[in-house]
């Protein structure tokens, strides 16, 4: 078998950042459901996820795969103590915005709009961008995601700080510091195996 | 970092057992655990395919280097060396470390209102001399590692099909392309900590 990069069906291109659903379309081939071993499966950890190019690409590597996926679900959804779940979305949201995922983005940006009921501060960050003011304590850690994801870093002891006069204690801070760093690690991934699109209807 | 059982993040930031940092990662014990199981399914992988591990070394210390973690690149650098790499070729991921380092993110974005936000940047093309310390399909990883790192906005399906040519497979790939994500998330998860550690 020769690899090949894929062609993907007309579509329209996203040009701004949005809260909207968009699809993700690959540019390498995913495997086929019906090629994909238990071992496969197993590492989509979520069953429905067999549905998901993105998953099914990400899946030629299984072990790869369920590690990330474990990785991210404690991240963002262990609800002992820490950060609400609202601001971890926000410091996702936010490292998308700054890294230019447009797909992570609009998936992330809508969950922080959900959990927070803030939708538009949300929708500020993403029109505006991470300079947007959305208030100390969530411009606090707008800046320290900001500042962990430029390369080389920009986080230093003035983030630490800043995010504990906003109220923030170390369980939390170390919560913002994982969920900009995972966004680091799904952006490339997102930006680099395919592309987004607009989704027909409103 | 020698062996692949101690949890890397820990040794790197220096969590000693016991100390608050400990604790906090405890809190989240199924993030520390993946993190590292990541780790173990990158760099001593039970089924490793055609990515050999002196590529996957070769690639950590390229993207460790290029954000001027140094002690990150190091711990790399050692285990490169610890596969029978030759001199050279661990000469030449040094060098171009140095060479290829500037600052991200920058990049493009499809034309429209995005456009404003458009970043100048380095696209960077390895050397003719370092390419033949590298072999053609470590400098084509080289150079896509380079826009991951750096620019992924300016990703697109040419940079696949250039290391499609360079006889990169589909699933060699997607393990490439997560050797360079989950070091962008492991480097970040280290510098943070070792920040927050060091304002108790």
């Amino acid at each position: 078998m020769t690899d090949t990069v894929l062609v993907p069906p007309e579509h329209t291109v996203p040009t701004a950042f949005t809260r909207a659903q968009l699809d993700w379309l690959p540019w390498l081939e995913p495997l086929a459901v019906d090629a994909m071993t238990q071992r496969h499966l197993a590492s989509l950890v979520d069953a429905a996820r067999v549905k998901s190019p993105y998953f099914r690409l990400l899946a030629r590597d299984p072990d790869a795969l369920e590690a990330r996926t474990r990785t991210d679900k404690d991240i963002f959804y262990n609800p002992d103590a820490g950060l609400p779940r609202a601001e971890r979305e926000l410091a996702a949201a936010t490292t998308s915005r700054f890294n230019g995922c447009l797909y992570c983005a609009s998936v992330h940006a809508r969950h922080a709009a959900t959990y927070s009921k803030r939708e538009a501060d949300v929708q500020r960050l993403l029109d505006a961008g991470v300079t947007a003011d959305l208030g100390e304590r969530w411009n606090a850690i707008v800046e320290a995601s900001v500042a962990l994801t430029a390369t080389p870093s920009a986080f230093g002891p003035e983030h630490v700080d800043r995010l504990r006069r906003s109220g923030l204690d170390d369980l939390a801070i170390a919560d913002v510091i994982h969920a900009a760093a995972f966004f680091n690690w799904a952006n490339r991934l997102m930006l680099s195996l395919g592309e987004p699109a607009a989704t027909a209807g409103p | 970092m020698s062996g692949t059982d101690a949890d890397v993040i820990d040794a790197l930031v220096g969590i000693r057992p016991g100390s608050p940092l400990d604790a906090i990662r405890a809190r989240r014990p199924e993030a520390r655990a993946h993190a590292q199981a990541t780790y173990r399914a990158l760099f001593a992988p039970e089924a490793p395919g055609n990515v050999t591990a002196q590529e996957r070394f070769a690639v950590g210390g390229f993207v460790a280097g290029l954000h001027g973690a140094t002690a990150i690149a190091a711990s790399y650098a050692a285990r490169l060396a610890e596969s029978g790499a030759s001199a050279a070729l661990k000469e030449a991921v040094d060098a171009v470390s140095k060479e290829a380092k500037t600052h991200g993110p920058y990049g493009s974005y499809p034309a429209g209102p995005l456009s404003r936000e458009d970043t100048a940047g380095l696209s960077y093309r390895v050397g003719a001399a370092t390419r033949r310390t590298l072999g053609p399909r470590l400098a084509a990883a080289f150079e896509h590692v380079h826009m991951l790192v750096f620019h992924p906005r300016d990703a697109a399906p040419a940079a696949l099909q250039a290391l499609l040519d360079a006889g990169w497979s589909t699933t060699d790939i997607v393990t490439l392309s997560q050797i360079v994500a989950f070091l962008s998330f492991q480097i970040r998860v280290v510098t943070g900590l070792r920040i927050l550690a060091g304002r108790p």
